[in-house]
């Protein structure tokens, strides 16, 4: 016990170095985990205020650009309304018990997207109903999916993130595949097995299929490139993200009412 | 407390905001980063306690991991960096660097080059292979390696004119 006591003492800057490197690389596995991923993590009082207020000053340089989309956005919204087929009959007793998404408006307040595991921070969190895994998409597609929150921020693991896996479909003939990103282009995402039987051209839609995080149809991006592989029965293709994930403003927090029954289900059929 | 010390806690402060503010947006090419705030830990006074300069670069990295999201890896390259650091003064300036003056970093020449490279070069290598820890893609964690070292060493150059004092 002495000798070690000894040794420590004489190599105590040695015994510091192996103690912090230790740690650190502890945090780092944590941090590439997906389950048990980031103890340490931007939703916090700190940093999510540092965040809010440079923000804050960015957006000025902003509005013009928010403006045009949100133009943009409004004239869509308005062109489904008008062309409803008669906008008078609603359904009104079905529309409040029966409500299957909420929308949450909130803002990106960091945006990064030079890693492979791209993580953005949102200023909405607890008290605004933000919990994790809700999707997060804006006005031209999908950005993510929310990993972890604190009472006013949240952190979002971005489409942009070697670790995200999110279901998607051929918008005109509903093949499925995954998409998930190489981490070379961050205009880019990758379908890893859309099956070959799907007729795919370049210039296809790709969207969203129905699932626990996103409803069905939100758009992703636009077929690029289509490689075949003859070993395997599956397409590889690269799909252009619609979004500019490089500039990125107001989002949208989409909470699943029926996720838990959802998740109650799959998990009773799989003990089965 | 001294003014070196008011100096050294004035650039941990001014190093972290610069890079959390500024150089983390910079990103040319897709790919090529600069990270000057390892300019903190290789100008850190020569004779100042090891075990200081050692914690000091830990809470530097652990700060940004937190606002960058990165886990733990800037708190790893950067106690690398420190701990290696009085091999790469020794291999640069020679054996009785001791003997120097503090600021080592006055007159740019090929020794503070040749130190500043290796130094940043240990540090964005430790990084890289950190945040994407995966073996299969070592060429990608070389090429990010050697484009954000020659980004960062200039940057570095430009920040060492700067603090440079005056002549009179």
């Amino acid at each position: 016990m002495q000798q070690i006591i000894i040794y420590i003492f004489k190599n105590s800057t040695k015994v510091l170095f192996l103690l912090l490197f230790t740690i650190a690389l502890v945090l780092t596995i944590q941090n590439h985990s997906y389950h048990r991923s980031s103890v340490i993590n931007s939703a916090n009082r700190v940093s999510g205020g540092v965040y809010e207020k440079v923000n804050a000053v960015n957006e000025y340089f902003l509005l013009k650009s928010e403006n045009e989309a949100l133009a943009a956005e409004n004239a869509r919204l308005k062109s489904l309304l008008f062309n409803q087929s008669d906008s008078l009959v609603h359904d009104t007793k079905k529309k409040w018990n029966e409500l299957m998404y909420e929308v949450t408006r909130c803002k990106v307040i960091q945006n990064n997207y030079n890693t492979f595991n791209n993580i953005l921070t949102l200023n909405a969190g607890k008290k605004l109903g933000v919990e994790p895994e809700m999707g997060v998409i804006n006005h031209q597609g999908i950005i993510g999916i929310v990993e972890k929150t604190s009472n006013n921020y949240a952190t979002v693991v971005s489409i942009l993130n070697t670790k995200n896996q999110i279901n998607s479909k051929v918008k005109h003939s509903n093949h499925f595949g995954i998409i998930s990103w190489n981490g070379k282009n961050t205009g880019y995402v990758q379908i890893t097995d859309l099956p070959r039987l799907a007729t795919v051209k370049k210039g296809d839609t790709i969207v969203t299929s129905q699932s626990l995080y996103f409803p069905e149809g939100i758009p992703i991006g636009a077929i690029d490139k289509i490689y075949t592989d003859n070993k395997t029965n599956y397409y590889t293709v690269d799909v252009r993200l619609f979004n500019d994930m490089t500039n990125l403003g107001y989002v949208y927090v989409i909470k699943n009412y029926h996720k838990q029954e959802i998740e109650n289900l799959q998990k009773e059929s799989i003990l089965k | 407390m001294t003014q070196d010390s008011l100096i050294q806690i004035f650039r941990f402060l001014f190093f972290l905001l610069l890079q959390i503010l500024i150089f983390s947006k910079i990103n040319l090419f897709g790919y090529v980063n600069p990270y000057p705030y390892v300019l903190f830990v290789l100008l850190f006074p020569i004779g100042s306690s090891k075990n200081f300069l050692l914690i000091a670069s830990f809470l530097l990295g652990l700060t940004l991991d937190i606002f960058l999201n990165t886990g733990g890896v800037h708190a790893g390259s950067s106690v690398l960096l420190a701990w290696m650091r009085e091999n790469y003064i020794k291999f640069s300036f020679g054996l009785n660097y001791q003997y120097q003056s503090v600021k080592f970093f006055e007159k740019i020449n090929s020794e503070l080059i040749s130190y500043l490279l290796l130094g940043i070069a240990t540090h964005h290598l430790c990084m890289f292979l950190l945040e994407i820890f995966s073996l299969p893609l070592i060429l990608s964690i070389l090429t990010r390696t050697l484009w954000s070292t020659l980004f960062t060493f200039v940057i570095c150059i430009g920040f060492i004119q700067l603090m440079k004092p005056t002549k009179r």
